[in-house]
């Protein structure tokens, strides 16, 4: 079973390296308001019961793989 | 304790990368400095602990998301929560942050640069073990050298280390965008102590500045205060 994770900086949250980006972008001539970059992390789960991997990708994230401070995240639970 | 010389324990993680200066620095201003294995799943009878800086687990995820679980960390943990003196350095701050034995977070600096040169310090507090050699509102010389040392706290929770003081170091040139110029904190307890800056880099006038000493020196006479009345 694969599932993956998003994880964002929270509103608000200064990110220098979005803003540099959304710079460039603009030096590129693209029309760009805003820009925010964030993490990736796809899984590959021992498959079972998605309702129970969900609650298990929630206790990843909450414990290791996003900041509660100042990240949020999405999980997405995917058909191999 | 040897020759009234109190052992301080610097824990190596695989990327740490000053702990040698820690130790150099530790011996110098009068302790007995012992280098703690991450994988060591308890400590030695040390009076304090000082997590150095460098580029633990190579900083992977976030800095010092990983070490925080390293072996070493649970008696880490279980040291500081009975009163012990823990303090992190840089990457040891940051590793304190993500362990959650101090407030805030560390993030990537607002300049995107990393950042190595003195910075100007002002001290806040002086009624802490970390900071008991320095004079109130003193401005210290020490140096950084970070790419993630811009510390955050939501606005909730910086009033709430206003309010209890636990914001001991402020920068006076803010290198990295820092929120309240914050460069130390100290936990409400008021044992766990991290700050970006390096005091270890700054023990001896011919690298520029011995503030640093100030700082460590704190820390060991603490550290020796605590030895002898465990003793």
């Amino acid at each position: 079973m694969r599932a993956t994770v998003l994880v964002r900086p929270k509103p608000g949250i200064l990110d220098p390296q979005g803003e540099a980006v959304e710079s460039s972008l603009r030096q590129l001539g693209f029309a760009v308001e805003g820009a925010r970059i964030g993490r990736v992390v796809d899984l590959e789960l021992e498959d079972g019961d998605p309702a129970q991997a969900r609650q298990e990708l929630e206790r990843m994230c909450e414990e290791l793989l996003a900041n509660p401070l100042i990240e949020s995240y999405e999980i997405t639970v995917g058909p191999t | 304790m040897t020759d009234g010389r109190p052992p301080i324990g610097v824990i190596v993680f695989p990327g740490s990368n000053d702990d040698g200066d820690a130790v150099l620095a530790l011996a110098s201003l009068g302790a007995d400095p012992k280098p703690v294995w991450h994988a060591d799943p308890e400590l030695p009878d040390v009076a304090a602990v000082v997590l150095p800086g460098g580029f633990s687990y190579g900083d992977y995820l976030r800095c010092g998301a990983i070490a925080r679980f390293a072996p070493v960390m649970g008696a880490v943990s279980r040291f500081a929560a009975k009163g012990g003196l823990v303090f992190g350095i840089c990457n040891g701050f940051q590793v304190l942050c993500e362990a959650g034995l101090l407030p805030g977070t560390l993030r990537p600096n607002a300049s995107l640069s990393f950042v190595c040169r003195d910075s100007a310090l002002t001290v806040e507090r002086t009624d802490t073990p970390f900071t008991s050699r320095c004079r109130p509102h003193q401005h210290l010389t020490i140096p950084v050298k970070h790419g993630e040392g811009c510390y955050f706290a939501s606005g909730e929770l910086l009033a709430r280390l206003e309010a209890n003081r636990q914001i001991v170091l402020r920068y006076d040139d803010n290198p990295n965008g820092s929120i309240g110029d914050v460069a130390a904190v100290v936990s409400e307890g008021g044992n766990v102590f991290g700050l970006m800056p390096h005091p270890e880099h700054a023990v001896d006038p011919l690298l520029g500045s011995a503030d640093g000493s100030l700082i460590l020196g704190s820390l060991v006479d603490a550290a020796r205060e605590r030895a002898l009345v465990a003793a």
